[in-house]
């Protein structure tokens, strides 16, 4: 049909005869009848409150269990220490005591908590240097600016990790032990897999080197440690040695930051191959070691630590099934009042 | 170029004229020089520039024309296309200038070898140059709502920003402080000056929340009038095909104003009629010749024979053959008649070979006229600046052409002024009855106004030698003068048109274009009022009147006003009160200012849209100052189609103008920034509900990548499909039901409730967007128990909820959906999840670690089910309540346009009209059905 166009006749200024040009475009067009509508209401009323009994009843099937040990039994006398940053290198140990009534069945995940410190300021989140953490050479002797002042050491030397998330690094280790009628066992953690793959093994890695033979410490030579640490970055994790560096697990939790002032970051995994945990915690007395090195009195925040098992939707979480089914009442009143009105009015 | 003022340059033929210079000399006769205008005015008839003869006398000699040393002294530069004063001084001696003289910058030179002028004025300062630009800016009532809006909402993000500003200070005051062992920086903030910190705050929250206004809105409103325009330019139901004239949206920027039409001022001559000018009548001392029907009443079907004149035009048509007995019988009074048709006008002959002539004139009744004379054996053969030659009945006589007497719009009127070969001066006059009649002999006086028919009254006037000579150089010293010239020729040429003695008039038809009637049928029931302004006399203008329907014997509410009536301003107000009480007003012998000053009396007043509609120089002014000016492009030139803001060739055009593409692109432009602004509250405002959780230190929610694309990339398109495409009501039932213009008219699609609510809904939706997924995840954990209440978790799920949320709606608000907008919608989705992964993938982050900080975060929130449970509960949230409130409306308080639309819908699924008795929802019928509701 446009081609007729080409040839400069009579009608040369004709515009084409296309569907488009003309804005006959074939075309669908719903409409919003009471036809459509209100089954659409019905079904999704029906559909929210379904969800929402489902995730009830998952949630009730999954434990979890917070013990805040901020100034709870021993840990008062920490609590008081901490306050005064002279006793910084003192190291105190506590221990909390709890009970857990009935068995967490299945994998048991554990987890330090933290209230009121703000993870999720500006300055505060933008000052890390991703390039000296995925093992930059250039950016391990020279970070970035945005770390200061957790730049460099006050013997100048630059500081790896450095930065303001890096440097209030969570420091506190937790031992947990189950006290049986018989004995007292420690509870055995996975403190590794902890992580998500993709920080583990893309975002977080040790700086490279061509001689392989080089220690981890001799890596880091020529950088400081951050200020508020006890321990280089090479020498956070005594026990193994290829969770040094910045692909420290716990690192890596700690600087994945969260969203808002009160949060949770998982500290181990149940180990389930050794009895009497093969089914998850079993019932019974409990208790926490805790080397306790992290100050939160300056800015009145508390700490806790946090036992759970999770669902195929996570970890315990009562705001979802709760939302769907509030969700799911609001729209079946909708759908009432819809069908009331079309009733009243349009028929 | 390095052409100056003062230079003298040469032009050859066909060249573009480079600036506006004086006409020196040609290598035509008598320094003749012919010009083609169209790209000044858009005329492409010839026309005809003359040297003086003193220079015209320099030739084509180089050395001659080097010692040119002649000074002129003009007027200022100015954009007057048609009028030009200045005195050339030269010799001792003083010389008129006038436009006749000029040759404009634009024009082309035509028909001439070559000639020489001197550049009077060059680049800026040029006619052509000086039109640019200077047109007054039309601008729509949506457009000034938009700004409005724009500065409000600006005040809304001083207001947020003070807020958190506020919120910033005392936060720091009882936290920030606290919490400084972790952020050691800032120290004037460290010295306790948190109002340092809250000021700084304002200012990076005023960066973060300016995507509230961004400036894709106003690219966008662009595109989508550009598009509009587009549609209008392509529409073949616009397209004239006997003339080859699509319409032509000349501007973009009025087309959703086309939808709000309450006022149409139009122009009678060429617009509702189609200015084809038939001579068909005329009276001649007393004798009436041209009658269809002859004295025994039967109608006279048989042309009359021109064989006896060779140079007649074959296809002029004339059924009264008596006229032709008495121009071969010889009367005197006759010849006279034609004789004075013959000489008194401004048109060009053509004659390409023998016998073959081809008249070009400016406007179509003189060319009318010229013919008539022609086939009647008075045959204009050609024209001198100073002679006129003519073949009277075969014999060519050569008359003197003294003075020519100009026609313009305030004396309606033209005269020449000739010595015939035996010596006796004659003026001829002829123009628009009414001023002809003033300046007669007390004489006879015979009217024949009525069946639409255009009367010039033709005149004559013998002249005394004596008085001619003095009269002569009372018009040479008036025409060298600079300042008032204007008004020194019209004084002098009312003096010398007086005691006329009266010959005849003549009668040219102008018929009514096709579909008029029914378009302003159409239109009333659309409730638009068709004012008609005409400077036709009274009968004439009634006649029309009744002929398209606007006028009828039931009618009791007509309002017809002449124009020497409307000048006294104190009358206006109630000449307009009385005139908005009527159904029908027609405003007859107003001059072009007074059409304006109407348009503008109305616009000014009643706060409505007003488009005028014309095609002639004398509905420039009216056209340009109503919100709308419509062009048709018709036989008057094009000076009406330059000044106008759309055009087209039929007026009866008009109604799909406004009822088709008004209304949508009105519906279309209101839908789109009802979703836009909606969308960009929804986007930005999540960032101030996050303000009170961290702190208030303008921490962003969504990663930088998602705050850059999200209006460009990710929800640009579908909006865009939508604002081009949508359609409520299709076309047939748009021209059906004329009411359905009515929400435009009353402004109801987009105001400032309209602005208000969808600002709600925004604010509503990101608090939604915000606090669904905190509450849900500042406790949730992976299915593998690592967590993932982190920021950047957080921001994916905000960021992809957002997405699909806004998707959803635009899905809602498309009421026609083309496959475009289908590939939109979809392509928006796929393309946000293919960036987002792209963004977040373990390549970019190698490359640039600083920039894409966000790795893995999109792989590990997007698989987990909690994460889609979210969205899933977000959207719904965010949807139904809007889906609701829309069902109550179109359910409880439907628009007419819903339940056309639903009519529509159902006659295309092929149910049987239910309620087919209720007179509201019967489909079928045309406008009349109309009058029922």
């Amino acid at each position: 049909m446009g081609k007729v166009k080409a040839n400069a006749g009579p009608l040369a200024r004709r515009p084409d005869n296309s569907a488009f040009k003309q804005q006959r475009l074939p075309a669908w067009s719903p409409m919003l009848t009471a036809q459509t509508v209100l089954p659409f209401f019905y079904g999704m009323a029906t559909v929210c409150v379904l969800l929402g009994v489902w995730l009830l009843v998952t949630v009730q099937n999954t434990h979890e269990l917070k013990v805040d040990y901020t100034h709870a039994g021993s840990c008062d006398k920490c609590f008081e220490k901490r306050k005064d940053r002279a006793n910084a290198n003192q190291s105190c140990n506590c221990t909390v005591v709890f009970n857990i009534e009935n068995t967490f069945k299945g994998d048991v995940f554990f987890y330090y908590g933290l209230i009121n410190f703000h993870q999720n300021l500006r300055q505060y989140m933008d000052s890390r240097d991703d390039g000296q953490m995925i093992g930059r050479n250039k950016n391990l002797k020279n970070p970035s600016s945005y770390c200061e002042p957790f730049m460099k050491d006050k013997n100048g030397l630059p500081i790896a990790p450095c930065g303001a998330v890096a440097n209030s690094m969570f420091n506190d280790s937790f031992t947990l032990v189950y006290h049986s009628a018989a004995s007292r066992q420690v509870v055995p953690l996975f403190r590794k897999g902890i992580t998500w793959y993709t920080d583990k093994n893309v975002k977080f890695r040790n700086p490279q080197v061509e001689n392989k033979t080089l220690t981890l410490a001799q890596v880091f030579e020529g950088t400081g440690q951050p200020l508020y640490w006890q321990k280089p970055v090479y020498d956070l994790d005594p026990w193994d040695r290829n969770n040094n560096g910045f692909i420290n697990e716990d690192l890596i939790v700690w600087m994945r930051e969260a969203a808002f002032p009160n949060f949770k970051k998982l500290y181990g995994v149940l180990n389930r191959a050794i009895e009497p945990f093969t089914e998850g915690l079993p019932a019974g007395n409990y208790s926490v070691d805790i080397s306790y090195n992290f100050p939160v009195e300056y800015f009145q925040g508390r700490k806790e630590v946090v036992l759970s098992t999770v669902s195929w939707f996570g970890g315990q979480n009562n705001f979802l099934p709760i939302a769907y089914l509030v969700t799911g009442c609001l729209i079946l009143l909708l759908a009432v009042i819809l069908t009331a009105v079309w009733w009243k009015f349009a028929l | 170029m390095n052409v100056r003022v003062g230079d003298i340059i040469k032009l050859e033929n066909n060249h573009f004229v480079a600036a506006d210079i004086l006409l020196l000399s040609s290598s035509e006769p008598y320094g003749l020089c012919y010009i083609e205008t169209a790209e000044l005015d858009g005329e492409t008839n010839l026309k005809v520039r003359q040297a003086l003869t003193v220079t015209s006398d320099l030739g084509a000699d180089v050395a001659k024309l080097a010692d040119f040393n002649g000074e002129v002294i003009c007027e200022p530069p100015n954009n007057k296309l048609d009028k030009f004063t200045g005195t050339l001084y030269w010799r001792d001696n003083k010389y008129p200038l006038d436009n006749e003289k000029m040759l404009l910058r634009g024009c082309v030179l035509r028909n001439t070898d070559w000639c020489f002028g001197m550049v009077i004025f060059a680049g800026l300062q040029t006619k052509l140059m000086q039109n640019c630009g200077r047109t007054k800016f039309k601008r729509t009532s949506i457009d000034k709502l938009m700004n409005t809006l724009v500065l409000w909402i600006f005040g809304f993000l001083v207001c947020m920003g003070v807020i958190l500003a506020i919120g910033n200070t005392i936060w720091e005051q009882k936290v920030g402080r606290t919490f400084s062992v972790y952020l050691l920086w800032d120290e004037p903030i460290r010295n306790n000056n948190v109002v340092f910190s809250g000021f700084l705050t304002f200012w990076s929250y005023i960066i973060i929340l300016n995507t509230m206004v961004p400036i894709s809105l106003y690219v966008s409103v662009e595109v989508i009038r550009l598009g509009h325009s587009y549609f209008i330019n392509w529409d073949r139901k616009m397209y004239y095909i006997q003339k080859d004239t699509p319409a032509e949206a000349r501007t973009t920027t009025l087309n959703e104003e086309l939808g709000q039409v309450e006022f149409i001022f139009s122009d009678k001559t060429g617009t509702l009629t189609q200015n084809i000018m038939v001579f068909n009548k005329c009276s001649i001392n007393g004798k009436s010749y041209g009658d269809v029907y002859d004295e025994f009443g039967h109608k006279r079907t048989d042309c009359v024979d021109f064989s006896f004149n060779p140079l007649s035009d074959r296809k002029f048509k004339f059924h009264d053959s008596s006229l032709v007995e008495a121009i071969k019988m010889e009367e005197p009074s006759v010849q006279e008649f034609f004789r004075l048709l013959s000489l008194c006008h401004t048109v060009m002959p053509e004659e390409k070979n023998e016998g073959d002539l081809v008249y070009q004139a400016q406007s179509p009744d003189e060319g009318a006229l010229v013919t008539a004379a022609r086939n009647f054996g008075f045959v204009f053969r050609s024209r001198t600046p100073e002679t006129v030659t003519l073949y009277e009945m075969g014999i060519a006589v050569n008359y003197q052409l003294l003075a020519i007497l100009d026609f313009n719009n305030v004396r309606k009127r033209m005269s020449v002024i000739v010595r015939n070969p035996a010596g006796h001066i004659k003026l001829y006059c002829k123009g628009a009855d009414t001023i002809i009649f003033d300046r007669l002999d007390p004489h006879s006086q015979q009217a024949f106004a009525g069946e639409g028919l255009r009367t010039l009254a033709l005149a004559y006037k013998d002249l005394d030698e004596n008085v001619l000579e003095e009269w002569m150089k009372r018009l040479l010293n008036a025409s060298t003068v600079i300042e008032n010239r204007e008004e020194g020729l019209a004084d002098l040429y009312e003096e010398i048109e007086t005691g006329l003695m009266l010959l005849g008039a003549t009668a040219v038809e102008d018929k009514l274009q096709e579909g008029v009637p029914e378009t302003i049928a159409c239109l009333t029931l659309a409730n638009i009022k068709i004012w008609v302004l005409t400077g036709d006399k009274l009968e004439t203008a009634m006649n029309i009147g009744y002929s398209c329907n606007m006028l009828r014997d039931d009618m009791n509410e007509v309002f017809i006003i002449s124009g020497h009536s409307v000048s006294e301003p104190e009358l206006e107000q109630v000449l307009l009160e009385t005139a908005c009480l009527c159904k029908t007003v027609i405003c007859c012998r107003v001059t072009p200012m007074q059409k304006a000053q109407v348009v503008e009396l109305v616009k000014t007043n009643k706060m409505a849209v007003t488009l005028a509609i014309g095609d002639g120089a004398n509905d420039v002014s009216m056209i340009k100052t109503a919100h709308i000016g419509v062009g048709i492009s018709g036989q008057e030139g094009m000076q009406a189609v330059l000044a106008s803001d759309y055009s087209f060739a039929q007026f009866r055009y008009l109604q799909r103008l406004l009822l088709v593409h008004g209304r949508w692109s009105y519906f279309r432009m209101c839908n789109f920034l009802f979703y836009f602004f909606y969308k960009n509250f929804a986007f930005t405002l999540v960032h101030f509900w996050f303000g009170f959780f961290c702190g208030f230190s303008a921490q962003t929610v969504y990663d930088q990548w998602f705050i850059t694309l999200f209006n460009i990339v990710y929800t640009s398109l579908p909006v865009l499909a939508m604002g081009l495409f949508d359609q409520d009501v299709n076309e047939a039932n748009s021209h059906r039901y004329p009411s359905l213009y009515r929400p435009g008219q009353l402004n109801l699609l987009f105001n400032k409730r309209q602005f208000f609510l969808c600002t709600l809904q925004g604010m509503g939706t990101s608090f939604l967007l915000f606090f669904i997924p905190y509450g849900a995840f500042c406790l949730v954990v992976r299915d593998d128990g690592s967590h993932i209440s982190d920021q950047q978790a957080f921001a994916v799920i905000i960021s992809t909820s957002l997405v699909i949320v806004v998707s959803v709606q635009i899905g809602l608000d498309t009421y026609y959906w083309t496959a475009v907008n289908h590939v939109f919608v979809w392509g928006s989705l796929a393309v946000y999840f293919a960036i987002l992964f792209a963004m977040h993938s373990d390549g970019l982050f190698s490359i640039l670690p600083s920039h894409f900080p966000f790795i893995g975060t999109a792989r590990n929130c997007l698989t987990q089910k909690s994460v889609w449970l979210v969205i899933m509960l977000t959207t719904v949230a965010c949807v139904m309540p809007g889906l609701a409130v829309r069902f109550l409306k179109t359910d409880l308080y439907p628009t007419l346009t819903d339940k056309w639309a639903l009519c529509q819908e159902a006659v295309r699924l092929g149910w049987v009209v239910f309620r087919r008795t209720s007179p509201l929802l019967s489909p079928y019928g045309s406008c009349s059905d109309e009058t029922r509701l």
